[in-house]
């Protein structure tokens, strides 16, 4: 059996999100393994995303449940949480497709600032912290430290005292990361990490990625489109296709799984005009350009 | 020359209280991105738990000096904690179930609350003006001349100098509180991004809830300083204050500390200068004529920095 069927950090079951009459989510069940890569798939509005606002709390799936279990057996029903009691207790951080640093706070406070809950118990709810006492002092050293080691994995050291919003564009996205990462996660939930990078970026990314799971033992979701990142990283790949789960498995099986080819194709291979069906195909392996010989493209 | 520095003592003593009320405004506006037009009245309160309070321990001007300061630190205390009580449950009852509403129902929320405060207090109160004889007298004697006319005394009161140095502390203070605690990181946060602060584990709620809290203890502090300096008080003193510290807080940029401190000043000084010089009537068009004035030509204010664009 796969790491992710014997002892998942997360498992959501059976969940449907419903918006007055449009299903988003329809009965979607899955597992993340504990120290696996899962990325999750599917085409442009499947329902991922809203897959990740229901972990994180700004939904509450209609139907359904999600459990966060740690490894010391203690579970988390993360539908009946307030979004900062996940991030918290459950130990689920994400980040946005959208760049959402605090752009006006230097890079070290962005990563600081995701530490609140550790340095407001050590300060004694600001009290001691205001009066200097030691206990806080050394916290926000530890503080410190931590974020030293984040910006030193994500190369960004020597700026650490700009302002988040001044960094380019691919290391603000690493920023974001290491950001999530200082609140400690069990689960890592990333919304397209490497959207807008170029190759080089996208190489230095899934290194980050890899290394976190190796070093940090957590589980790591991601939605991405860029076909080269899910192959090349994940271990276990679900697909998504109109709130449905259409494949669940190693990249390996997922990529020849009829339903998958079927629902990036268009339904009806035969009769969707091949004009149609070149655009969907070319969307799909244009990140496989690079390191695949054109001729590769017929396989799939 | 001595008539002139009376007057720009006063003036700072009377920026120090708007300036005190106008970091209220400012940093609640940081943070939620509303005017809390009740904020006024919170002073208001505050100045009426003061005498209340001196009057409950029977505090008169005849004690000694340091029983004096003893007992004005302790109403000072049961101020601040009931008037962050009051813009608490103001926050709570009034604020917080309207937040992801539309932009200005908090703020007509917040012009409900600060009439509800007013005819509490009138009710409660009487709608009389509350008289007290200075407790605190004596001063330091700066200048003193002798003309044909008579002496010209320029003194600086001891209630001046509480004011001024406590006002310069508590800025002090308020300061080191936003950039080095994580408490003011945490306020930082909200003010940018609230969403993503309650993904990072924090708590929105009790952060926009702690900057109500501490916005009201200063105006705890402008109201018993204004009490104890004019000896005067009545239930709508909260309203004029209000407009003025809010002036304040926009002429120095509003969202930055520091500057609603300077705009505080700049509104004290130009009140009493043109009051001094010019018509006391006219004093409060030309504060606020100033204030149109510097936001044609400087509309983030004085110290407010530049909204960050979003590429």
């Amino acid at each position: 059996m796969a790491s992710w069927q014997t002892n998942p950090v997360l498992r959501v079951d059976h969940i449907t999100m419903r918006f007055g009459g449009l299903i988003a989510i329809d009965d979607l069940s899955f597992t993340v393994g504990r120290n696996d890569i899962t990325a999750l798939i599917g085409p442009n509005g499947a329902g991922k995303t809203t897959v990740f606002n229901c972990l994180t709390g700004f939904y509450k799936p209609t139907e359904g449940m999600i459990v966060m279990r740690h490894e010391d057996g203690k579970e988390f029903i993360l539908e009946r949480m307030d979004d900062f009691r996940i991030s918290q207790f459950a130990k689920v951080a994400r980040t946005f497709q959208n760049i959402r640093l605090f752009a006006g706070m230097t890079v070290l406070e962005n990563l600081v600032v995701a530490q609140h809950n550790t340095l407001m118990k050590a300060s004694g709810y600001t009290v001691a912290g205001i009066l200097g006492a030691a206990g806080y002092r050394r916290a926000e050293r530890e503080a410190i430290e931590k974020s030293k080691y984040w910006l030193d994995k994500i190369n960004l050291t020597d700026r650490a005292d700009d302002p988040a919003g001044d960094l380019p564009y691919g290391a603000q996205r690493r920023l974001e990361i290491a950001r999530a990462m200082c609140t400690e996660p069990k689960l890592l939930c990333l919304d397209e990490p490497a959207a807008g990078l170029n190759p080089r970026e996208s190489d230095d990314l899934n290194k980050l990625l890899l290394s976190i799971r190796k070093d940090q033992g957590i589980g790591i979701l991601l939605i991405e489109h860029d076909m080269k990142v899910v192959m090349e990283i994940s271990d276990h790949v679900v697909v998504l296709d109109y709130g449905q789960k259409i494949a669940d498995g190693t990249p390996a099986q997922v990529k020849t799984d009829p339903a998958v080819i079927r629902a990036y194709l268009g339904v009806d291979e035969e009769e969707a005009p091949p004009i149609a069906e070149k655009l969907v195909t070319e969307a799909i392996v244009r990140a496989e350009h690079e390191s695949q010989p054109p001729g590769k493209q017929g396989e799939r | 020359m001595e008539y002139f520095l009376e007057q720009l003592i006063n003036g700072i003593t009377l920026g120090s209280i708007y300036g005190l009320i106008a970091i209220g405004y400012t940093m609640v506006y940081g943070i939620i991105g509303m005017i809390n037009f009740a904020h006024g009245d919170i002073f208001m309160v505050g100045a009426f738990i003061s005498l209340i309070a001196i009057l409950a321990i029977g505090l008169t001007a005849s004690a000694s000096f340091a029983l004096l300061l003893l007992a004005l630190i302790l109403v000072l205390a049961i101020a601040m904690i009931l008037a962050a009580a009051y813009n608490w449950t103001v926050e709570r009852v009034a604020y917080r179930p309207l937040r992801g509403s539309f932009r200005l129902a908090p703020l007509i929320s917040a012009i409900g609350m600060s009439i509800v405060l007013q005819e509490f207090v009138r009710i409660a109160q009487g709608g009389r003006p509350k008289p007290m004889q200075p407790l605190i007298s004596g001063g330091i004697e700066l200048m003193h001349t002798t003309t044909e006319r008579g002496d010209f005394v320029v003194r600086l009161s001891t209630m001046q100098i509480v004011i001024i140095v406590s006002t310069l502390a508590l800025m002090a203070l308020f300061t080191a509180l936003i950039t080095r605690t994580s408490l003011g990181r945490a306020q930082r946060s909200c003010e940018q991004d609230m969403k993503m602060a309650s993904l990072l584990g924090i708590d929105v709620n009790r952060t926009i809830s702690i900057t109500f809290i501490m916005g009201a203890t200063l105006a705890a502090v402008a109201g018993l300083m204004f009490f104890l300096r004019y000896g005067v008080i009545d239930f709508y003193i909260g309203f004029l204050a209000g407009v003025k510290a809010f002036t304040a807080a926009v002429l120095g940029g509003i969202g930055s500390i520091p500057g609603a401190m300077l705009g505080g000043m700049v509104i004290g000084l130009i009140e009493v200068f043109w009051s001094a010089y010019f018509s006391v009537e006219y004093k409060d068009v030309a504060a606020f004529a100033m204030l149109a004035v510097v936001l044609i030509f400087l509309p983030q204010g004085l110290l407010g920095k530049p909204e960050v664009e979003k590429v």
